[in-house]
């Protein structure tokens, strides 16, 4: 299918790149210094790993979320089902050597070096909003590449029509694993036209470093109009599928989480509304933000859901 | 324990301040800015639980004055049932004017949606009455009624609880402790109304 990229925005709509960069470096700097009080090691996430690595499309230039609320304030419930002791528990991840596994209707199957994805994928950053399904959201700047260019390089057969991604399954390491909150691994799934889309991307770093491990490390999808979930962290399996697979929470809970999950404030969760969230960072007093139809980006994305029931297909 | 008129009221005293802690560390992280990336959510949760925890703690006190034989803990069972209202309340203002930031419209749209929600206003209210008929005078008015009224404290244990489990996603490990203490508060209780009924019956079954 055609995908219609974002080429019509304004000039005049878009921050000059040196005022953006400005802005940038004073909040990295803030970051950076109130920080560097508490957490060692962070103040040099001025002079990040990617510090060079240029915005790419579809980045809006919004304000990122203070890093330390980012990096605290994770689900992953491969470590623990409390947001902060996850982030804790995830440092104990070992996150090099690193390989995905590509399998499934794809002309070149194999396992692949981490490294050598990163040197065929040039990265980009990419500014975008998130929205959690507990109804929270934030503002991040990630550095990744666009999945559908790595799948492109697999050669996906004509056959393939939903791409499907497996977390490390790792219970000595991953501590949450050994309680069946969820069942592991955890797997997450895309149709292909959503995986191909250039908005999807797989992230590595984010705020012009690494991947902190809470966040996702070294290797996780990002997909801006769905709820976080479908985001899923520390990809070590790729296949390709006809059929649509089975994905974490869908299995846990089929009435709450669908396979689409696309952000959408006229679908509730059967026990909340998802009209509107609550921005991370943001003073106690500071009222919630209204949720936007796909979460904002509902002019790339809504062409993809043409004459589908939303309300069925949630 | 024999302690005189002045020392239990430093006892009282020091029971309310440290019932009040909670309160004093929530609210001074608060104006701090150390609750996180959710502060309202913290306070939100932590005022919630902390409801939770005085109400088990209120239920315990008599089991422990029957098993004990000790009785002075249950001088502090008012205070301890105002507590789990005060923390109940702080728990709703905080939903209502810093989650909902007092909306109309973001109640209509958030509320009726919310099975836990719903049932943790029905909780919030049912608390009222109770908190209301707490003084000596309302017990002596009220009688042998007042005893039957705050029965309802039952009733609230459970829909807390209920409360509780519909708002976790998946982890379900938090609520269980709280349901297994308050499983166990009610069904000595339980135990003990069966027990004194059948010691009754053979009461009158040996003066037949």
């Amino acid at each position: 299918m055609l995908i219609k990229g974002k080429a019509d925005i304004l000039g005049s709509e878009i921050t000059d790149r040196a005022v953006f960069e400005s802005r940038r470096q004073f909040i990295k700097a803030a970051v950076a210094g109130s920080a560097a009080l508490m957490l060692p090691g962070l103040a040099d996430a001025e002079s990040g790993k990617y510090a060079d690595v240029l915005t790419g499309p579809y980045s809006e230039p919004l304000v990122p979320t203070n890093y330390e609320d980012v990096t605290n304030y994770t689900n992953y419930y491969e470590f623990s089902t409390n947001k902060k002791d996850a982030s804790i528990l995830a440092r104990a991840l070992k996150t090099r050597p690193w390989s995905v596994t590509v399998e499934g209707e794809v002309g070149k199957p194999g396992v692949y070096n981490l490294e050598d994805i990163l040197k065929d994928n040039p990265l980009e950053e990419r500014i975008y909003r998130f929205r959690c399904v507990e109804a929270w959201s934030m503002v991040v700047p990630w550095i990744g590449f666009p999945l559908g260019e790595m799948l492109k390089r697999f050669e996906p057969t004509s056959n393939a029509k939903f791409v499907e991604f497996t977390t490390l399954y790792n219970p000595d390491v991953m501590v949450g694993q050994r309680s069946s909150v969820l069942e592991w691994p955890y797997v997450e799934g895309l149709r292909i036209d959503e995986a191909m889309h250039p908005l999807t991307i797989m992230a590595t770093g984010m705020y012009d470093d690494e991947l902190p491990n809470q966040n996702g490390a070294p290797l996780r999808l990002v997909v801006p109009w769905k709820y976080g979930f479908k985001s899923i962290k520390a990809i070590v399996k790729i296949r390709l599928l006809e059929n649509m697979p089975d994905t974490a929470w869908n299995k846990s809970s089929p009435g709450e989480y669908g396979f689409y999950a696309n952000v959408n404030p006229d679908v509730s969760h059967p026990r909340w509304s998802q009209k509107r969230e609550r921005v991370l960072g943001s003073n106690i007093f500071t009222a919630k933000r209204n949720t936007e139809k796909f979460n904002g980006y509902g002019e790339q994305v809504a062409s993809l859901y043409a004459g589908m029931d939303l309300k069925k297909y949630y | 324990m024999a302690f005189d008129k002045k020392s239990w009221m430093a006892i009282k005293a020091c029971i309310f301040l440290l019932s009040l802690l909670p309160f004093i560390l929530l609210f001074k992280a608060a104006i701090q800015d150390q609750l996180g990336a959710n502060p309202v959510q913290a306070l939100h949760y932590g005022f919630g639980d902390w409801a939770l925890r005085f109400l088990c703690i209120g239920l315990a006190l008599t089991p422990y004055k029957k098993i004990t034989r000790q009785s002075w803990p249950s001088r502090f069972r008012r205070m301890i049932g105002l507590f789990a209202f005060f923390y109940a309340s702080l728990h709703f203002l905080v939903f209502i004017v810093l989650d909902l930031s007092c909306s109309w419209e973001a109640f209509k749209d958030e509320v009726p949606k919310s099975p836990y929600i719903l049932m943790g206003l029905l909780t919030f209210f049912l608390m009222i009455p109770l908190a209301i008929t707490s003084t000596k005078a309302m017990q002596r008015r009220l009688g042998a009624n007042w005893r039957k009224l705050h029965r309802l404290v039952y009733v609230i244990a459970i829909t807390a609880l209920i409360h509780y489990f519909w708002l976790v996603k998946a982890d379900y490990s938090r609520p269980l402790v709280y349901a297994l203490i308050i499983f166990l508060l009610l069904a000595y209780r339980i135990l003990r109304f069966f027990l004194k009924k059948s010691n009754k019956s053979h009461s009158v079954w040996a003066r037949e």
